[in-house]
């Protein structure tokens, strides 16, 4: 990715567009069905600097998902409060970009019209946006598929392009729950690769929702550990692996340690088991 | 050679295979009413069904275009009844819960079979035709009408809640398109399901039309003219049906079900 492309401005548009920082706030979250209720996430309370790359892990319906919906606005927390930019959230926020698990392009329109689709859902003029927009499809490989439908594209070719339509108005902030979660360990490492250089031409704030524990440390500043349902933030860790990290970072020892102090607290969980394992006992080399 | 050439080329071929097909059928159906020699009252060998038509056809016309203009309108009603209910009860649970039973009470009666009931009401003459058309192509219409309005991915719609968009805006650029393909598919159901009420309520208030027609023929025994009117008949389903395929071909060019070949399914990886 080219991140020189990337520091093109959007079209002005009065929008204030420095990174913003975020107060999770006591927030919990309980879903009642009939006579039943399920805790999602209790008590959370996090503060995110603006411009900070944030990660969340925790297994399986650990309530990220349930968090970063509280985060966007679209999901109001039973209790607790989300302050952004010391505005309290009420109803969905809308300065700020979302990428999802799945990319949920619209079939009906080419590439670059679902990357614009962003901008006509705001009333902005699309054709603003198209330039921008090339340069975008450009920096994630799609430079030659702008006029493709989402169905002639490869499933990591259509995150991309979802990545794209996050940014296309140049947010403040972005949202991205399991981005990669669909695509090839090859495909993944190389968007994750592609996050990082973006993140460092733009530095947005970010909070990135995953359950690989690698993914999460080499992406952020800080790792916040969720535990099983409910979630509740377990240990929030600070990555201090140099920048940028690239594919390298995973040799460093530091990587391996900070990797197996996460790994470590799931152990302790119960999230993971520690099976039969010749190298019991090893430790990773210094 | 151009895709366009090509998608020429592979709708004639489609063309040609079907018309060898029906001509081995026609030759068949000839050459056994001859040899077996089959009653022309029971089934007449196509030459003469041809013959017939050729003597009777005017009369034929004016009573197609009656029954055409029944199939049409009636549809044309289902259509701008039920398309508009359906986005009303995909935005409410409310109206949805209270509609529903009722509809679903309607599509359980045979619908046929109050027809007799649609004369008392209403007499002879288009009204009970018309009735009858609209209540057997509503419901496909308005079912999978629902059904696509309601199936748009949670995702996509917070996307665009997080945008601060207008209803109306995601109706227009989101919902409405995508609901599309079911709604087509509800059409189509509804088209052939359209002419067999037209026909059902012309025999039960036989007055005129196909269906009218083909009461009178059959008990003249004039068996060829039957099969005239019935040809009659499919022919014009079937130019319902095909418009309202071409119309899907051109709206919803980019679903699954209308894309051709598979060489452009997938690009790189």
């Amino acid at each position: 990715m080219n991140a020189t492309e990337l520091r093109q401005e959007a079209p002005e548009t009065g929008v204030t567009s420095g990174p913003c920082a975020i107060h999770i706030d006591g927030v919990a979250q309980v879903f009642r069905r009939d006579d039943t209720e399920t805790h999602a996430i209790e008590k959370i309370d996090l503060s995110i600097a603006a411009g900070e790359f944030i990660s969340v892990v925790g297994p399986s319906g650990c309530g990220k998902s349930t968090l970063m919906r509280i985060v966007s606005g679209l999901l109001a927390p039973t209790t607790g409060r989300v302050l952004i930019d010391g505005r309290p959230v009420n109803g969905p926020y809308t300065d700020l970009g979302i990428v999802f698990q799945s990319p949920v392009l619209l079939d009906w329109r080419t590439i670059l019209g679902n990357v614009l689709l962003q901008v006509e859902l705001r009333r902005r003029s699309p054709g603003d946006y198209v330039e921008r927009g090339h340069a975008l499809l450009d920096a994630v490989g799609l430079g030659d598929f702008h006029d493709r439908y989402p169905h002639e594209l490869s499933g990591g070719m259509q995150q991309r392009a979802a990545i794209c339509r996050a940014l296309i108005h140049d947010p403040p902030l972005l949202l991205m729950d399991e981005p990669f979660g669909a695509l090839d360990a090859l495909t993944r490492e190389q968007m994750r690769i592609d996050l990082e250089e973006l993140w460092l031409s733009s530095r947005k704030t970010v909070i990135f929702i995953t359950h690989s524990i690698d993914e999460a440390v080499l992406l952020s500043d800080r790792v916040v550990v969720m535990s099983p349902r409910p979630g509740r933030i377990e240990r929030t860790l600070t990555i201090d692996l140099p920048r940028p990290r690239g594919l390298e970072a995973r040799h460093l020892p530091r990587f391996t340690e900070i990797v197996e102090e996460i790994t470590g607290i799931f152990l302790s969980r119960g999230v993971l088991r520690r099976g039969r394992s010749a190298l019991a006992g090893v430790k990773a080399k210094r | 050679m151009s895709r366009r050439m090509q998608r020429v080329i592979a709708a004639t071929r489609g063309w040609r295979d079907g018309i060898i097909g029906f001509t081995v059928l026609f030759l068949v159906w000839e050459v056994s009413a001859h040899v077996f020699k089959i009653p022309k009252y029971i089934l007449p060998p196509p030459t003469v069904i041809w013959a017939d038509l050729m003597k009777r056809y005017p009369r034929m016309i004016d009573a197609a275009i009656a029954t055409t203009s029944e199939i049409v309108m009636g549809f044309a009603i289902a259509i701008v009844v039920s398309i508009p209910l359906a986005v009303i009860v995909s935005y409410s649970r409310p109206i949805e819960r209270a509609i529903f039973p009722i509809l679903i009470a309607l599509q359980i009666i045979p619908k046929i079979a109050i027809a007799p009931l649609f004369i008392v009401w209403f007499g002879f003459g288009l009204m009970p035709k018309l009735l009858l058309v609209f209540l057997l192509s509503f419901f496909p219409i308005l079912v999978s009408s629902i059904t696509g309005l309601k199936s748009v991915p949670r995702d996509i719609l917070d996307l665009a809640r997080s945008t601060g968009s207008t209803e109306l805006m995601v109706f227009r650029k989101i919902r409405l398109p995508h609901s599309l393909p079911s709604i087509f598919t509800g059409l189509k159901v509804a088209a052939t399901l359209a002419t067999t009420a037209a026909i059902v309520a012309e025999f039960v208030a036989s007055d005129r039309g196909l269906g009218y027609m083909l009461l009178e023929f059959n008990g003249n025994l004039e068996t060829g003219m039957v099969f005239a009117t019935v040809i009659g008949l499919s022919l014009i389903g079937i130019v319902l049906y095909a418009m309202v395929e071409f119309v899907e071909r051109n709206v919803v060019s980019w679903h699954v079900s209308q894309r051709d070949a598979p060489e452009k399914q997938l690009i790189g990886s």
